[in-house]
């Protein structure tokens, strides 16, 4: 196209993939902890496991601020509805990611008081094992849930389900880029 | 996907006019009245000066789950009450669908912070009941793995209580220190959290090669980060300010309530399981009881801090101690046989298979043993009826009760310091809620 | 936890304050009836038993015949007190029989003001009425829920595990 000729460097794409990128650059997740998980969580914030790194760090306190869910640790049926009203609460485009095996499917308490698996009350993106996950697989999930947003998988998926798009971390179809 | 109502109505201020009736008598149990006292009750003002308002469960200072309704008049809080439930998992009935071998997998999941003491006091239950004694280097295994959590626990309290009041240059910290005993621990017991190590009849498996050096390097590193947490926090203006006289609670309201662990010390009572009613080796090692004077907020941040000194010692003494042997009991009854065992004999391999499946036999009876747990007393009721299922198992979790004192260290506070308070009572909600 | 002084023997139960007690795995426990229970409480509660650090409840429904002290008629339910002394640092434990049909029980709110949330939840899990406790309500489950969880009749709620969409093997 002769781009080279001009005098300021710019650079040319489709809008759709602008839009993929930044929403894939700014993922804010919300304070949403429910038991063992969130402490796992907040781990995978601080120091050690730093989750800056990957632009992730603010995490916001007010679903509305928010744009990725973690459902971190077991939804019981008194907290199920709350669940939902905190997900409708937040804005589009929102993501979930179920952490732990509890969220995913009610875990090792397959009983009265805990929902068996959080898909049943919100679309959930992607799914990671672990009782609970440590920091390394939250990050995985992380990623994973990246790399759907920014190559637009995540919405054909989404089409194809018709609720979220379940993707499990261990699936290999999914690439994660590594971080740089 | 249709919006479900909650429970307790929508999650925002109710008009006055809806809540009055019905929530004053609801929260009458926020008013303390002691037999022994005077009756010293303030009388709530009732006007439309005063809002009712809702805190949590979806909140970052909550700890969790826990959902806290308050009345305000201006910034000062007049009555408020938890509310919990939102981390019901069931627990206890699950408890009663799985084997005494399966028990501690469940139980350690109830106070996600200091998983090993509810293993532990599962286990001391279930030997208890049995009638056997365990191996002691089982029992020091415990200790020196209790102690760490204990120290732990105390570290992730401090970061989180310090993010609650602004510190947030703590909680990098704390996590910092938590993650070193953590790694020790997924050394010992291939977990960092919800180890499932401590079972009935020992520990699941013997501390790995070079622990002790792995156990020593941690206690060099912490007493000088407690330093300059002291440096960080303790003489703070700011911090002084935040936790100085807030949140008093007397003794006799803290004996009252039945609450324990730090809240109760604060106080100046030196009450702690392990030197007043010693369990484990606890009689042989040599610590200091914590107590406070004020009752506040801050002298339950000097105890926990100070806790993990007097941890550090007792470890210290562990390290000497610790003997040689099993590593747990060598009861056919109870005990799998050695992993090289099942290579060689087939009856080594089917009583392996039936202590899995079928588990061991308990006989009948039912006991109640505690352990002081870093939130106070940790308690295990257990009732058997000869099966290898335990028929009622019920825990009593120290952060229940401790959050029922909530309501009368909050009370005449400011709203900026209910945070400050709901902090320093350490709830965790799996425990609170089971 | 255990009462080394002080406690009879355990072939012959002794008497404490009128009722009956016993000795499980060295522990205290005294077994007053229903019409005791409050006294029992209060006359503990002077002799420096001055902390309730647990109440609970158990459904024997599966062992209404269970074996209990000389005296001691076994009923469905039970309400579990866990006292402790601080001064006497000693513990003491008290059992107390309810029927089926008359699942009532006055509440010790009033002597210990800590048991308000320990009566609601045994209320919640099993069913038992506090009588003159300020809020007899659900504390765990939500308010609508139907049924008691821990009582032995009912389901443990548990939903077959299917496994479906499982990955192929690689």
């Amino acid at each position: 196209m002769g781009l080279e000729d001009l005098n300021h460097n710019f650079l040319t794409g489709t809008i759709e993939d602008l839009v993929k990128w930044a929403r894939r650059n700014s993922m804010w997740p919300a304070t949403f902890g429910l038991a063992c998980c969130a402490i796992e969580m907040m781990a995978t914030g601080a120091a050690h496991f730093d989750l800056a790194r990957f632009g992730m760090e603010v995490f916001r306190a007010s679903p509305r601020q928010a744009d990725l869910m973690i459902v971190a640790g077991r939804v019981s049926q008194k907290m199920a509805p709350v669940l939902r009203q905190v997900y409708d609460q937040m804005m589009e485009p929102k993501w979930v990611l179920s952490m732990g095996v509890c969220a995913s499917s009610g875990g090792m308490f397959n009983n009265y008081a805990i929902v068996q698996g959080v898909d049943q009350i919100v679309p959930v993106d992607v799914y990671t094992p672990g009782c609970p996950p440590g920091p390394e697989t939250l990050m995985h999930g992380i990623l994973t849930l990246h790399e759907l947003v920014r190559t637009g998988e995540i919405t054909r998926r989404r089409a194809e389900t018709g609720a979220g798009a379940g993707v499990h971390v261990t699936e290999r179809r999914v690439a994660v880029a590594t971080p740089t | 996907m249709t919006i479900a109502e909650t429970s307790e109505g929508a999650q925002e201020l109710l008009p006055k006019a809806r809540t009055a009736g019905v929530e004053y008598l609801r929260e009458e149990g926020s008013v303390l009245r002691i037999p022994h006292l005077p009756e010293d009750v303030e009388q709530v003002p009732t006007g439309d000066d005063t809002m009712i308002i809702n805190m949590g469960p979806q909140h970052p200072s909550t700890h969790g789950v826990l959902r806290v309704m308050m009345e305000l008049q201006g910034e000062t809080v007049l009555r408020c009450k938890p509310v919990m439930g939102y981390l019901h998992t069931g627990m206890e009935k699950t408890g009663e669908d799985l084997t005494y071998l399966q028990g501690p997998t469940n139980t350690t999941r109830m106070d996600y912070v200091s998983p090993l003491f509810n293993e532990l006091v599962f286990s001391l239950a279930t030997e208890k009941l049995l009638d056997i004694e365990i191996p002691p280097r089982a029992t020091w295994i415990r200790m020196l793995m209790c102690e760490l959590n204990r120290m732990s626990s105390q570290v992730l309290w401090l970061a989180t209580n310090g993010m609650d009041l602004g510190a947030v240059s703590m909680m990098i910290y704390g996590f910092r220190e938590r993650e070193s005993i953590l790694a020790f621990f997924e050394k010992v017991t291939g977990l960092r959290m919800n180890h499932n190590y401590i079972r009935p009849g020992g520990v699941a498996v013997d501390l790995p090669e070079g622990w002790r050096a792995d156990v020593l390097a941690i206690l060099e590193a912490f007493p000088e980060r407690l330093d300059e947490y002291d440096t960080l926090l303790t003489g703070q203006p700011i911090w002084q300010e935040r936790t100085q006289g807030v949140g008093v609670i007397t003794t006799e309201e803290c004996l009252a309530l039945g609450v324990t662990g730090p809240i109760l010390r604060s106080t100046g009572l030196d009450w702690d399981l392990r030197r007043d009613q010693p369990y484990l080796a606890y009689d042989q090692v040599d610590f200091d009881v914590i107590v406070g004077s004020y009752g506040d907020t801050f002298d339950r941040y000097a105890i926990r801090l100070n806790e993990i000194r007097e941890s550090i010692k007792i470890v210290h003494q562990i390290l000497d101690k610790m003997p040689q042997g099993d590593y747990r009991v060598q009861d056919k009854k109870v005990t799998p046989p050695p992993r090289h065992r099942i290579d060689e004999s087939m009856e080594a391999l089917i009583h392996h298979f039936k202590i899995f499946t079928e588990g061991f036999r308990v006989p009948e009876g039912e006991v109640y043993v505690a352990v002081e747990s870093p939130r106070g007393e940790l308690g295990c009721y257990m009732v058997s009826d000869g099966s290898a299922k335990p028929y009622r198992m019920h825990i009593r979790g120290p952060s229940f009760v401790n959050l029922q004192a909530l309501p009368h260290m909050i009370r005449g506070a400011l709203i900026a310091d209910a945070v400050a308070v709901i902090s320093t009572i350490d709830p965790i909600m799996g425990e609170v809620d089971r | 936890m255990d009462e080394p002084d002080a406690v009879p023997p355990e072939d012959e139960p002794a008497l404490i304050h009128g009722s009956i007690s016993s000795l499980s795995r060295g522990q205290l426990v005294v077994h007053p009836t229903r019409a005791d229970y409050i006294d029992m409480v209060g006359l503990l509660y002077d002799d420096g038993y001055r902390m309730c650090v647990d109440l609970t409840g158990a459904d024997y429904l599966m062992h209404l015949d269970r074996p209990l002290p000389a005296g001691v008629v076994p009923e469905r339910f039970e309400v579990v007190v866990n006292l402790i002394s601080t001064e006497m640092r000693r513990r003491i434990r008290v059992r107390v029989q309810l029927p089926e049909d008359d699942l009532t029980i006055p509440s010790i709110y009033r002597l210990h003001p800590g048991t308000e949330a320990m009566e609601r939840e045994t209320y919640d899990m099993f069913g038992i009425v506090f009588t003159d406790h300020p809020d007899m309500t659900r504390i765990l489950m939500p308010d609508d829920w139907e049924g008691h969880p821990l009582r032995k009749d009912f389901g443990i709620g548990r939903i077959p595990v299917q496994f479906k969409g499982a990955p192929p093997a690689r």
